[in-house]
């Protein structure tokens, strides 16, 4: 009765795994995996919808009338070259973080800034362990 | 096995092994892929997520450091809680959902059969994934293409790839390890035959994008991975000699403006915005000509922005 339904709860179980991640862990760069976790049981969850069973890959050929839906695999194919770059972008701002404040932990760089507001110094620059 | 793995990245707080295996985690996604009939979607799963976008993580794992900290039991419930719950309503709410496989779900009824049925008489490669992604759908694939330009414009302005003075570089560049990569022996062979190949096949699977799986998205990736791995091998530095990062910046916007130029060329000769049909007297060769020229389009984009973010990373941990 629900074996036809297995594919969704894969895709659910990957996807709470990876909001899991994404809340739970401190770490921005275990941050960012958790999100690319999430992706991509998002990209699972639309190439499993597109799939008809016994079709064939949308390249059409002689002799073959079932194929299995195309349009999932154009959006996730440019999805996944988009992730890959928005992940790029992630970890970049990740970089200036960890530059900023030596740290790309959220719960040391908010304790650096309760430091920093403590003092009542305004525009006192982060301080700067890495340079 | 895919849950073991997600558990396996959940657990670990080295983040290089993390990272390790989310590569892992890719390439078994891009068998399932595989398996589920998505060749060009496994394609571009096992070149991105298995390679460029490992990398990508690795260097900036060099950068801020190897170990991330161990959460805390009482910071795991409320997360753990919210997950489970959220998963609970997800489960319930898919027994509403169409069974795997069926023919008649409601995604296979509404463009879905035009595109199988029609493409090829109004399109014409036999690759339905091309017709879709470059004709029928050129404004998402020019927007995404957008997107990726738009991510590079970021990553290059948090972190300025080739704005370093050349007096300021350091001779022997220590991320990428210069030293030892050079000196193993395995390595260095297997990549110098490995790499001509590499640039090859990415030409092809460029090329012939309408026939068979590929196109501009997955060729730009391998073209980029077979540039990266050079320049893992032998430094950062030669790479730049064949790469100069100045130039290359200038190639996301060529590859993008090269996709607008075909869709205002088809504007001039009366037909709508990126329109092929118009751009030769036979419409199928027109179709033809502009899928070719936006898949170039895209290609170029997608292998300089994935070879300017590298750079830009790299340079960073010097």
């Amino acid at each position: 009765m629900f074996t036809g339904l297995f594919n969704y709860w894969v895709v659910i179980i990957i996807m709470m795994s990876g909001l899991y991640v994404v809340m739970s862990s401190s770490n921005l760069i275990k941050k960012i995996i958790g999100l690319n976790i999430f992706q991509t049981a998002v990209f699972i969850l639309f190439i499993s919808m597109g799939k008809i069973s016994g079709g064939t890959a949308p390249i059409l050929a002689e002799g073959i009338t079932a194929y299995s839906n195309p349009l999932p695999h154009v959006l996730i194919l440019t999805a996944i070259v988009v992730g890959v770059a928005t992940t790029a972008l992630g970890l970049a701002i990740a970089v200036r973080v960890h530059e900023a404040y030596g740290s790309v932990d959220e719960i040391e760089i908010a304790a650096i800034d309760a430091a920093d507001f403590d003092q009542e110094t305004p525009a006192k620059p982060a301080e700067d362990t890495t340079s | 096995m895919l849950v073991a793995t997600v558990f396996v990245i959940i657990r670990l707080e080295k983040l290089m092994s993390a990272v390790m295996m989310m590569g892992f985690f890719s390439l078994l996604s891009s068998c399932i892929f595989m398996v589920l009939d998505a060749v060009d979607v496994a394609f571009t799963e096992a070149a991105v997520g298995a390679g460029v976008s490992t990398i990508f993580f690795l260097a900036a794992i060099a950068i801020v450091g190897r170990t991330s900290r161990p959460v805390k039991p009482n910071k795991m419930i409320v997360p753990l809680i919210t997950c489970l719950g959220t998963g609970a309503i997800l489960i319930y709410a898919s027994f509403d959902m169409p069974r795997f496989g069926i023919n008649d779900a409601p995604i296979h009824q509404h463009v879905a059969p035009r595109y199988l049925n029609d493409s090829a008489g109004e399109v014409g490669p036999p690759n339905v994934v091309t017709s879709v992604l470059a004709s029928y759908r050129g404004y998402d694939t020019f927007g995404e293409v957008g997107v990726v330009f738009t991510a590079f414009i970021g990553v290059f302005l948090l972190l300025g790839a080739g704005t370093r003075k050349s007096g300021k570089e350091r001779p022997a560049p220590p991320n990428v390890g210069e030293g030892s990569m050079r000196q193993k022996v395995v390595l260095r062979e297997v990549s110098d035959l490995v790499i001509a190949p590499v640039l090859i096949f990415a030409l092809y699977v460029q090329w012939h994008g309408d026939f068979g799986p590929g196109g501009g998205f997955q060729a730009g990736v391998i073209f980029a991975s077979g540039i990266i791995l050079y320049a893992l091998i032998y430094g950062i530095v030669p790479a730049q000699k064949v790469m100069p990062p100045r130039k290359l910046a200038y190639f996301p916007a060529i590859g993008l403006l090269l996709y607008a130029g075909v869709g205002v060329v088809s504007m001039f000769k009366g037909g709508n915005f990126l329109n092929y049909s118009v751009l030769a007297h036979d419409p199928l060769h027109g179709q033809h000509y502009g899928i070719l020229i936006i898949e170039l389009g895209v290609g170029i984009t997608v292998a300089a922005v994935m070879i300017n973010i590298f750079f830009s990373f790299s340079e960073r941990s010097l």
